[in-house]
């Protein structure tokens, strides 16, 4: 066990875990900020998708020990109030079914848009096959990632 | 103008009552309903037992409790809309609680075969209409007017002289007056909440990461256990070393446990289990037992027959080859037909086990003690359940809590509790308050799959391209997948059906759509092969058989309503514009009946480098009634992405006992990229009381798939999944 301060949602936190530990249960068990989600464990399916100083990664293959000082995002702090773009789109669209892989597919969407603001139906594709939507929701999230982008430009 | 009572035999489907603070409370059935002059007979026991309530409140705010578990369906959002609509409030005052769920206070929850919409349409009805009528008598009392001179609008009470008041205001009063015993329910043309898109309640605490799943349970002192089960079906234990596990941190005990219920108890239908023995490794937190769990030495022992695929290729083949001892149906004399036909078509087609795969993992909260079994998480079968863990922990079923949480895609995998059980025993052996949680490959290697199938369909078309025979022979791990019953039955004068059983030890389940999930996709493309033979255009071919059906039925037994058949089939037709070339793009047409609705299908394929992609679905889907237009969309697009990733990507393969895929590494699921760039999906308007839409949406879309796979590549698919042939680069 060792202890690890780290920045989660703009907060320093302290935790004393296992450095093996992947982010995804330090975030989950230690934390208890649980929108994060559990899928897969190999990073096939992007379910634990956070972000490391805005960039998408797979926490459940993180291990806290690989994190140091860079900014921790989760799905609890991607906004304030709930009204990231992405958010209101996802609302707006109607996206969620079972919703358990949606967190994961916000993240990774918004650090999409991050790196590129108007991203074309293949782009989107490209961009976000890495998260998993057991539902079938793939064109909704595609129609909701194309309202956040309008939105945010 | 429809009635509906209340009350049967003198006792009522609703109780009323006043909230201490003021306002009215309704407790009601969400299953039970009964037209007038429907027979006692006809009236379960339970149908008396509240398990929902309607609650409004001085300020106006009406809360329903929504008894049925969600498993992504969207009921929780669907099935209040209907009461709100009788009620007549503002959708925007209304909000939706899935609160205090256990079977001692709630039956009948379950979340399975699409029926909760069809089987709540007429209950949910009578609570909002029932509270409406006290509401006008209640209003009508204060006013000393009558009740016929009142309206609603929206939650508001108008006399005819222009007053009015809220719902709130009289609410209290409301809560005391007598259930009316007969109501009447509005003209579905009159509706204003059913049939607009409603967003799903629960979105703005998905998209913010609330905690709403199983796995999100967490209680103080709660431990994490994680399981090991055999590596194969036809394995049990031998021996455990657990020694080195034990002595890592964390680690509070490594266990072995037991789900078999004592002698002369009974399983229930929902106790499906290969695994009934297990190691459990139980600690302080989920990375921890995992770690631990790789260091526990185990060894396993046969006791039954490893099987591999290739032996079930083997079995399934000579069981289609094979005459069955009895025909499961037959009409006319098909011998004679196939003797005399002009052309046979025979082609025979294969689909794998397939794993069930929620996103969310099987999980379950369990806190057993001395006399109390406190138990949550994600289950479509409480009321299964409960049996279980009595018999299973020695407990009295009263004494037994189960709590439903949102549930994350269940897809018929949760339809199987044995994962609540094993949270319950692991937390009666270490005393102390358990979450259970699976890895993805525990669930994936577990069992429970859609089964193994192959079926052999035979068509005899005359010298004048009629089809005068149809014989269809199929095969499949724990049952057939034919349904004697279904169209093309009742279409074809001579008409045979015969079923065998592979028997297995790999455990089969029900999966999205049972066997209808194959039988919809093949019988499309084999239909399609048989139009192509006959030289007719694969809809008009099947429109001809809708019509015989229709005006010259075969057979008393045929379990669909050919008009509505071929209505969603014209109704494709026309919107996707059928018939007109467009170059590069390839079609393919399927149609479809089950779980109460019909959903016809195009695909719009293109190859690009070879490779096929999905340009765009056409559906056109009778479900009667749409609640929820958003909600319906989304599920018939859900449906038919499941539908195209499984008949393409998906199977689970054994080679000695051992399932040969674990994860989403060698388990492929359909993604982004390979879902359809476009879907419109076109709703039948004929004001038919609603049937489900979780399930209809996938069986149709591999045989349209397979159908346009053909006309684009020129060779056709036989063997799910479509991905393992050359011809489809994956
Ligand atoms: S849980 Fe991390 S990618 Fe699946
Ligand atoms: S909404 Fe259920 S997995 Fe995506």
């Amino acid at each position: 066990m060792a202890n690890y301060n780290l920045r989660i949602n703009g907060k320093m936190t302290q935790v004393d875990v296992d450095s093996d530990t992947p982010m995804l249960w330090v975030l989950r068990d230690h934390i208890k900020l649980v929108g994060t989600k559990f899928g897969c464990g190999i990073a096939q399916c992007g379910a634990c998708t956070i972000h490391l100083d805005g960039e998408a990664v797979r926490s459940c293959s993180v291990p806290v020990s690989a994190v140091g000082a860079k900014a921790i995002t989760t799905i609890e702090g991607l906004s304030e109030n709930g009204d990231h773009p992405l958010q209101k789109a996802w609302i707006e669209h109607d996206v969620p079914q079972c919703g358990y892989c949606q967190a994961g597919q916000i993240m990774n969407a918004a650090s999409l848009l991050d790196k590129n603001p108007n991203p074309s139906d293949e782009d989107i594709a490209r961009g976000m096959n890495g998260n998993i939507c057991r539902c079938g929701t793939y064109t909704r999230i595609k129609k909701a990632i194309k309202t956040a982008a309008a939105e945010m430009s | 103008m429809t009635l509906i009572k209340t009350t049967y035999d003198r006792r009522s489907f609703m109780k009323a009552s006043a909230l201490g603070g003021g306002g009215m409370m309704i407790g009601f059935s969400w299953l039970a309903s009964c037209k007038p002059g429907d027979k006692a007979s006809d009236i379960p026991k339970e149908w008396f037992n509240v398990n929902a309530y309607l609650k409004i409140e001085k300020n106006g705010m009406v809360t329903i409790m929504s008894p049925n578990p969600e498993i992504g369906q969207n009921v929780k959002t669907a099935m209040p809309m209907i009461v709100a609509e009788e009620l007549d409030v503002d959708w925007k005052n209304v909000i939706v609680e899935q609160a205090g769920l256990n079977t001692r206070d709630y039956t009948r929850q379950l979340a399975g075969g699409s029926q909760s919409i069809r089987q709540g349409w007429q209950s949910l009805r009578m609570a909002g209409a029932t509270a409406r009528r006290m509401l006008l008598e209640a209003a009508a009392k204060e006013w000393s007017v009558p009740v016929s001179e009142l309206t609603t609008d929206a939650g508001t009470i108008k006399h005819s002289s222009g007053k009015s008041m809220g719902y709130g205001d009289v609410a209290s009063v409301a809560g005391t007056m007598t259930v009316p015993e007969e109501v009447e329910l509005k003209d579905p043309k009159d509706f204003k909440i059913i049939g607009t898109p409603v967003g799903n309640v629960d979105a703005p605490k998905i998209v913010t990461g609330e905690p709403l799943f199983g796995l999100d349970v967490d209680r103080e002192g709660m431990l994490t256990a994680v399981i090991i089960h055999p590596p194969a079906f036809g394995m049990k234990l031998k021996s455990l070393d657990a020694a080195a596990a034990k002595a890592m941190p964390g680690i509070k005990d490594v266990i072995t446990i037991s789900t078999e219920v004592p002698e002369g108890a009974e399983y229930q239908w929902s106790d499906t289990n290969a695994f009934r023995e297990l190691v459990a490794v139980v600690g302080n937190s989920t990375w921890q037992v995992m770690k631990a769990k790789k260091a526990v030495n185990v060894t396993w022992e046969p006791d039954s027959n490893l099987e591999s695929s290739l032996d079930h290729e083997v079995r399934l083949t000579a069981l289609v080859k094979k005459k069955a001892k009895e025909a499961s149906r037959k009409d006319g004399n098909p011998t004679l037909a196939f003797k005399n036909a002009a052309q046979v078509v025979e082609r025979t087609y294969t689909a794998p086990f397939l794993a069930h795969n929620p996103m969310e993992p099987m999980n379950f909260f369990a806190n057993v003690t001395k006399d109390r079994a406190e138990l949550v998480g994600p289950t479509q079968t409480p009321e299964f359940m409960s049996k279980t863990a009595a018999v299973v922990l020695g407990m009295p079923e009263d004494k037994i809590d189960i709590m439903m949480t949102r549930m994350g895609g269940g897809f018929g995998r949760r339809l199987y509790g044995h994962f609540g059980i094993e949270a319950a025993v692991i937390s009666q052996k270490i005393g102390a308050p358990v979450k259970l949680v699976y890895s993805r490959e525990d669930d994936m290697t577990q069992g429970t799959y859609r089964p193994a199938y192959k079926v052999t369909y035979r068509a005899a078309l005359d010298k004048n391209n009629k089809l005068t025979g149809l014989h269809i022979r199929g095969a499949g791990a724990h049952g057939s997948p034919v349904f004697k019953d279904r169209f093309p039955a009742g279409a074809v004068d001579n008409y045979l059906v015969e079923d065998h059983t592979l028997e297995s030890n790999i455990s089969g389940g029900a999966w999205r759509a049972p066997r209808s999930n194959f039988m919809a996709g093949i019988e499309s493309a084999f239909l399609d092969e048989v139009a192509e033979a006959a030289g007719k255009d694969p809809i008009d071919f099947r429109l001809e058989l809708f019509d015989k059906a229709i005006n010259d039925p075969v057979g008393e037994k045929n379990d669909y309503d050919p008009a509505r058949y071929a209505g969603v089939l014209k109704m494709v037709k026309e919107k996707a514009n059928w018939g007109a070339n467009t170059p590069g793009v390839h079609r393919g047409v399927s149609v479809y009946y089950c779980h109460n609705s019909y959903v016809a299908q195009v695909v719009d394929l293109v190859m690009d480098n070879d490779k096929p992609k999905v340009k765009k679905v056409w559906c056109a889907v009778d479900c009667g009634i749409v609640v929820n237009p958003s909600n319906a969309r989304n599920q018939i697009e859900g449906g038919l992405i499941d539908g195209i990733g499984h008949s393409m990507y998906s199977a689970i393969t054994f080679k000695d006992g051992q399932p040969e895929q674990s994860n989403f590494n060698n388990y492929r699921l359909i993604r982004h990229s390979e879902a359809p760039l476009e879907i419109e999906t076109h709703f039948v308007d004929n004001g038919i009381d609603p049937t489900g839409l979780g399930e209809p949406g996938l069986p149709p879309i591999s045989g349209a798939l397979m159908n346009a796979l053909a006309n684009a590549t020129g060779k056709r698919m036989y063997n799910q999944p479509f991905v393992n042939d050359a011809l489809v680069l994956g």
